[in-house]
């Protein structure tokens, strides 16, 4: 026992020594502009032993601590580098004439103006809108229904569940490509005029619309589903004895008993129409024309605000104004999610 | 109670059922009744099963299979490399976080946790760019590639699936009795003991449908990976691979729907074995 205690001791001390050389090493290394390749994993194996040596270090009454923190660093140090460092760096390169790569001035609110004067940036903006708008309306009155048929006694309940939730389980990029196949290929051939869907602004944008609740809604109906059968029997039962046909008791009783599950539906289906961008990318990559809007020609016709963004960014390089639009987008999805927060807090003191 | 249904009811509701299954079902179907025909054969009539043979379905197949630039072994290899390797990295990173979280209340893990909270409406669009400059200073300055490498997505994954993880983990911890603990503490048991021998297995529920949440993000997320790995970098996973492929086979369809398929089919195996839990692990994430 003696004996492990000081082997343990020294294994620990000798980690921590030689973790702390290593990282300082290889640090020192880094800022001297060596590029030598071995530096990358000197600095791994540095951190790993550091964090060894304080995992063995001989202490009984700090112990916890130093548990506690090595389980919080691994989640805390990649979400600190892949969320909030970009998050802030974000929003200060929208006010600069970020390359992408580098800064050379601060702009202040240059890009945002920038942003509010492209006009097909405006007419994204409104598409998305309008997208959300018709997917939240669309998405839960076909999701609801389908949980409805799904909750009526029918034959193989189970078999239609997974074959109406199916679609949500691929990704959307595969998915846009089959649709575009569906409607290039197949579709044509049942229209009389031998154009496709897709090649029309207004009629591609109905397309997207028809997709996505394709993919949609059957992950709706199983939140919906979960919340129809929290509905007691005996209330429907006395309802049935009270004479209340189907329809009433829908009305009256099931869609007031749940309330919390059209919220949550409606606020999920709007933040994810509102994210939407692989089957926007691979359906029509937003493409379509706009004979006329705020006297311009535009061909953006189908791009949401997303595939907009990235467009802007990757496509054309303008890093700086890609990252405003970006910024204005996560401000109206913060606005979207208080919103949320504020009317499930009241529906709950309401019941 | 139950109200027995009438008879035309029943077929009514049976139709109606039936018919939008169909609807649904349709676009797979067409995939798999097209890859069984030649681009011409597709093209001519994309309907019926003229020109359909087994043979066209093993051309078709070896076509897409050996082309270089889909290489579809290699792209699914790095698809289920990175899930897998960032599934069992949340769960096992997100528990401990959780469980800190949750036992030692103090203003650290209060704050902690609020932030984790918080950042679960940072939508993706409005970090990526400045997360691929930091990924990529990062890796020059260390001498670690982060950007085009395993590791790095993998890295990535922690960062944004972390809050969503800890947060549903965090409810589940709560549930497990504080009496466990301490008996395991009394009885001899190391502070890290405690959480890896009583805690952990207890929290299998909720590990699983942080698992499955996060598994179908992981797997069929495009965004993330193809900015950093990059259009036509050497690495790919299967979302990106079918893009770069569709984008040098436009209009082939023989090859496109084939590699369609082959991006479906693990997804669909996967649900037809885990239906019960896909399902229901994807309500309890959305309902919490």
């Amino acid at each position: 026992m003696e004996s492990s205690g000081t082997g343990r001791k020294l294994l620990s001390l000798v980690l921590l020594i030689g973790g702390a050389a290593l990282l300082v090493g290889s640090l020192a290394l880094d800022f001297m502009g060596n590029r030598a390749s071995y530096r990358g994993p000197m600095l791994v194996i540095g951190v790993a032993c550091f964090l060894a040596g304080l995992y063995l270090f001989p202490t009984l009454t700090r112990h916890k601590d130093i548990i506690n923190f090595l389980f919080l660093i691994p989640l805390l140090f990649t979400f600190a580098v892949t969320v909030i460092i970009p998050l802030c760096l974000g929003i200060f390169y929208s006010m600069t004439d970020w390359t992408g790569i580098q800064y050379t001035k601060f702009v202040g609110l240059g890009n945002y103006i920038t942003m509010f004067k492209e006009v097909s940036f405006l007419w994204s903006l409104i598409i998305t809108v309008l997208f959300v708008l018709f997917n939240m309306i669309l998405v839960n009155l076909v999701g609801f229904a389908l949980a409805l048929l799904c909750t009526s006694r029918l034959k193989g309940v189970g078999f239609f569940r997974a074959a109406y939730f199916l679609p949500n389980l691929i990704g959307g990029i595969v998915l846009g490509y089959v649709w575009q196949f569906v409607f290039n290929n197949v579709l044509i051939q049942l229209s009389s005029n031998g154009v496709s869907l897709l090649s029309n602004t207004p009629t591609a944008f109905a397309a997207i619309i028809v997709v996505y609740i394709w993919q949609y809604a059957g992950y709706i109906m199983l939140i919906y589903v979960n919340g129809l059968v929290t509905v007691p029997g005996d209330v429907l039962e006395a309802a049935a004895i009270d004479g209340a046909n189907a329809f009433t008791t829908l009305i009256r009783i099931k869609i007031p008993m749940i309330a919390s599950t059209i919220t949550i539906c409606t606020f999920l289906t709007l933040t994810s129409a509102f994210k939407q961008f692989d089957v926007n990318m691979a359906l029509t990559n937003g493409t379509g024309s706009v004979q006329d809007f705020m006297g311009q020609y535009l061909t953006n016709g189908t791009q949401m605000l997303a595939l907009n963004i990235y467009n802007t960014a990757i496509s054309k390089n303008s890093y700086a104004l890609g990252q405003a639009k970006a910024v204005l987008f996560f401000i109206i999805l913060a606005c979207v999610s208080l919103i949320q927060v504020r009317v499930s807090n009241k529906k709950e003191v309401e019941m | 109670m139950k109200t027995k249904m009438k008879t035309s009811e029943f077929v009514i509701v049976m139709v109606i059922a039936v018919a939008v299954a169909l609807y649904t079902l349709m676009p797979f179907i067409l995939v798999v009744l097209n890859v069984f025909k030649s681009a011409t054969s597709i093209v001519a009539d994309p309907i019926g099963m003229t020109g359909a043979s087994i043979g066209q379905l093993m051309t078709n197949l070896t076509n897409v299979i050996n082309n270089s630039n889909f290489s579809f072994w290699f792209a699914f290899g790095t698809s289920a490399l990175i899930t897998i390797v960032s599934l069992i990295l949340l769960a096992l990173f997100g528990g401990m976080a959780a469980w800190v979280i949750c036992r030692n209340k103090t203003k650290w893990s209060t704050a902690i946790y609020m932030v984790f909270i918080a950042s679960m409406i940072i939508p993706f669009q409005v970090v990526m760019l400045p997360m691929i400059s930091t990924f990529r200073d990062v890796g020059n300055f260390v001498g670690l590639p982060m950007l085009q490498s395993i590791p790095g997505i993998v890295f990535a994954y922690c960062g944004f699936g972390g809050a969503m993880t800890v947060f549903i983990l965090t409810g589940m911890v709560k549930t497990v009795p504080y009496d466990l603990e301490e008996a395991a503490a009394i009885d001899g048991c190391s502070y890290e003991g405690i959480y890896f021998r009583i805690v952990f297995p207890l929290l299998r529920p909720s590990v699983v449908t942080v698992t499955i949440l996060n598994g179908m993000w992981i797997w069929n997320d495009y965004l993330l990976p193809s900015l950093m790995l990059g259009q036509n970098g050497k690495v790919k996973t299967l979302p990106v691979a079918v893009q770069a492929f569709v984008g040098s086979y436009v209009k082939q369809w023989d090859l496109i729907l084939t590699a369609a398929l082959l991006a479906m089919i693990p997804m669909i195996i996967i649900f037809l074995i885990a239906q019960k839990q896909i399902m229901s692990g994807m309500v309890e994430g959305a309902v919490k």
